[in-house]
């Protein structure tokens, strides 16, 4: 991207203040304010409504006159959506790891090893960037109906395990990483799997917890292939829980709500612990991508 | 045997011995299902008959489909609505965000949070909004003021841009964060040397901000055009008890695909159409790539 490149760290280094706080700066601050607190209000709202009796649903109040948890209590002992909870959290968890693992190595490898067929598996990989998902779900699905894969978690992550957006950004890393480490580990007698596991990927930590912010978060949300994947309520993920889960005829919407704070509010904590970290990790995900 | 080998041996053994793993992995779930769809739309197949042969049949089909182009025009209505309306808005906040101090992290919070939900939850949450009195927030505000209701999910004109407002509004914190980066990497020598020449702060947007933002214009663009043509979470979960209703106002080209391949199994029409999806992602990524060249 140019001599601009916009880096992470700049975007989080603070400006001199301006000089004057006049009238006008008062005003953006307001009207961009007032704009902050109507773009969380979807999300106010959701968990406004789950801690709501039945009979204070359709007010349009924000604070619940008398806050409960029985929502809460009712979706859990349900049933459902704690396994779809433990589900969403296991699949979430192993494709993250799966992808930090093979998408460094494979970055690392195409990035500081010279051998024949270099080129041609770079661009290979890239190249998938441009399949659409849409597009390769009907063979997916062919392929795990044959494999006897449908309505697994295998069957569920495979698709994800790898990706070319992720090998690409740690290839992009690891170039910052100098090649006379690398070369000195070698001297000392490391291996190259020891080099890549001990001297490379300690200094590309922060790429590879933006790579897993962006894996977690994608396959947590994820819908589609696991719609079409999985048959039996007990496999379902979150989403796809929650999505029949507001389908069924009587569902009150105060629990549906409740399902939806229950699939939202963990990312929204993580967001709100790692807030400076995550924001910095999306634009460096965002950029070198 | 490995210890005779040279060190330049050695690492095309290692290197290959890394890649192994993911190039089968690239081959047998990329490129084999690639070649695999492109292939069942040119067949004819329900899943548990055989598969025969159709040769151009699924796209003439595709072709002569009423149900078709209603999905290709709504896709593009997605795209065409959203892309402007999310970098307008979003290059607007950022541009006013990025002057101010006072409690700057807060309000980049503010904005950013909708990105961190989920779609489904989020297209639920709407739903309920867009409900009719005495459920629906949205006309219990209007009928709070004594305004008539409105229909927007049942309505065919209005669902569209219902479904489409929270893909919007997720997105945004996104593109804002963007945005930012992209502004605060301009040198501020540039600024400093307009204010010397006494240049207005228009001029100063329209020749120097927003010429310098062009590859952060670029990226924005395609990144949120690649998505407004692929929506279906939103779509999907907002019109369930009549997918892409009413009447297919506000089905897109993914949805038609899942219910042509799942609900309907017609797995060679199916693959026709994301052929045809593969084909418009493919064109927008290659005009991406000529306007970057030239900048």
């Amino acid at each position: 991207m140019s001599d601009i490149a916009p880096s992470a760290d700049t975007l989080l280094m603070a400006k001199p203040a301006p000089r004057s706080r006049n009238m006008g700066q008062i005003l953006r601050w307001l009207i961009l304010f007032i704009g902050g607190i109507a773009m969380i209000m979807p999300i106010a709202y959701m968990i406004s409504t789950s801690l709501k009796w039945p009979h204070e649903v359709y007010n349009v109040n924000l604070i619940p006159e008398e806050p409960t948890i029985e929502n809460y209590t009712y979706v859990l002992e349900d049933g459902r959506f704690y396994w779809w909870f433990v589900n969403s959290i296991i699949i979430a968890t192993v494709t993250t790891i799966c992808n930090l693992l093979f998408d460094s190595l494979v970055g690392y490898t195409l990035c500081k090893f010279r051998f024949p067929g270099r080129t041609i598996v770079f661009i290979a990989i890239l190249s998938t960037l441009m399949i659409p998902t849409e597009m390769l779900v009907i063979p997916w699905y062919l392929m795990s109906q044959s494999f006897g894969w449908l309505d697994s978690y295998w069957g569920i992550m495979f698709p994800g395990l790898m990706t070319a957006f992720g090998t690409f950004l740690m290839k992009q890393f690891f170039e910052s990483v100098p090649d006379d480490f690398i070369e000195a580990a070698r001297i000392d007698g490391l291996n190259e799997l020891q080099i890549w596991w001990t001297v490379a990927m300690p200094l590309v930590k922060p790429a590879l917890a933006a790579l897993a912010i962006f894996v977690f978060l994608g396959n947590w949300t994820a819908f589609l292939w696991p719609l079409i994947v999985t048959n039996s309520v007990d496999m379902y993920t979150i989403p796809v829980g929650l999505s029949g889960f507001g389908d069924e005829a009587d569902v009150a919407w105060e629990l549906i709500m409740t399902g939806a704070a229950i699939s939202t509010i963990p990312t929204l904590v993580v967001f709100l612990i790692f807030q400076r970290f995550i924001i910095r990790g999306v634009v460096m995900a965002g950029l070198k991508g | 045997m490995y210890r005779n080998l040279t060190i330049r041996q050695k690492q095309i053994v290692w290197a290959w011995a890394f890649l192994a793993i993911p190039v089968l992995f690239y081959t047998v779930i990329r490129f084999y299902p690639t070649g695999n769809a492109i292939l069942i739309s040119f067949q004819n197949w329900n899943l548990l008959g055989d598969r025969t042969w159709a040769g151009m049949e699924n796209y003439q089909k595709l072709w002569n489909d009423p149900v078709f182009w209603k999905v290709f025009k709504n896709t593009f209505i997605y795209l065409l609505l959203g892309t402007p309306i999310s970098l307008v808005l979003s290059f607007v906040i950022a541009y006013h965000l990025d002057k101010l101090r006072f409690m700057h992290g807060f309000l980049r919070m503010l904005y950013f949070l909708p990105f961190m939900t989920s779609a489904v939850a989020m297209a639920w949450v709407w739903r309920w909004f867009y409900q009719d009195v005495p459920i629906g927030l949205f006309n219990n505000i209007l009928a709070g003021f004594g305004i008539p209701q409105i229909a927007f999910l049942q309505s065919t004109t209005n669902a569209l841009p219902a479904v489409l407002a929270p893909a919007v509004w997720a997105g945004l914190g996104f593109q804002v964060i963007i945005f930012m980066a992209g502004l605060r990497a301009i040198p501020t020598s540039y600024y400093e040397a307009a204010k010397i020449d006494g240049v207005g702060w228009f001029t100063v947007l329209t020749q120097i901000t927003i010429p310098l933002l062009r590859p952060t214009i670029v990226f924005i663009v395609v990144f949120s055009s690649i998505g407004f043509l692929r929506i279906f979470d939103h779509v999907f979960n907002m019109t369930t008890n009549n997918p892409g209703g009413p009447l297919n106002a506000t089905k897109p080209l993914v949805l038609m695909i899942y219910d042509t391949a799942f609900n309907g199994f017609d797995m060679g029409y199916a693959a026709a159409q994301t052929v045809v999806l593969f084909t418009i992602l493919l064109i927008v990524s290659l005009i991406q790539l000529r306007l970057l060249r030239s900048t």
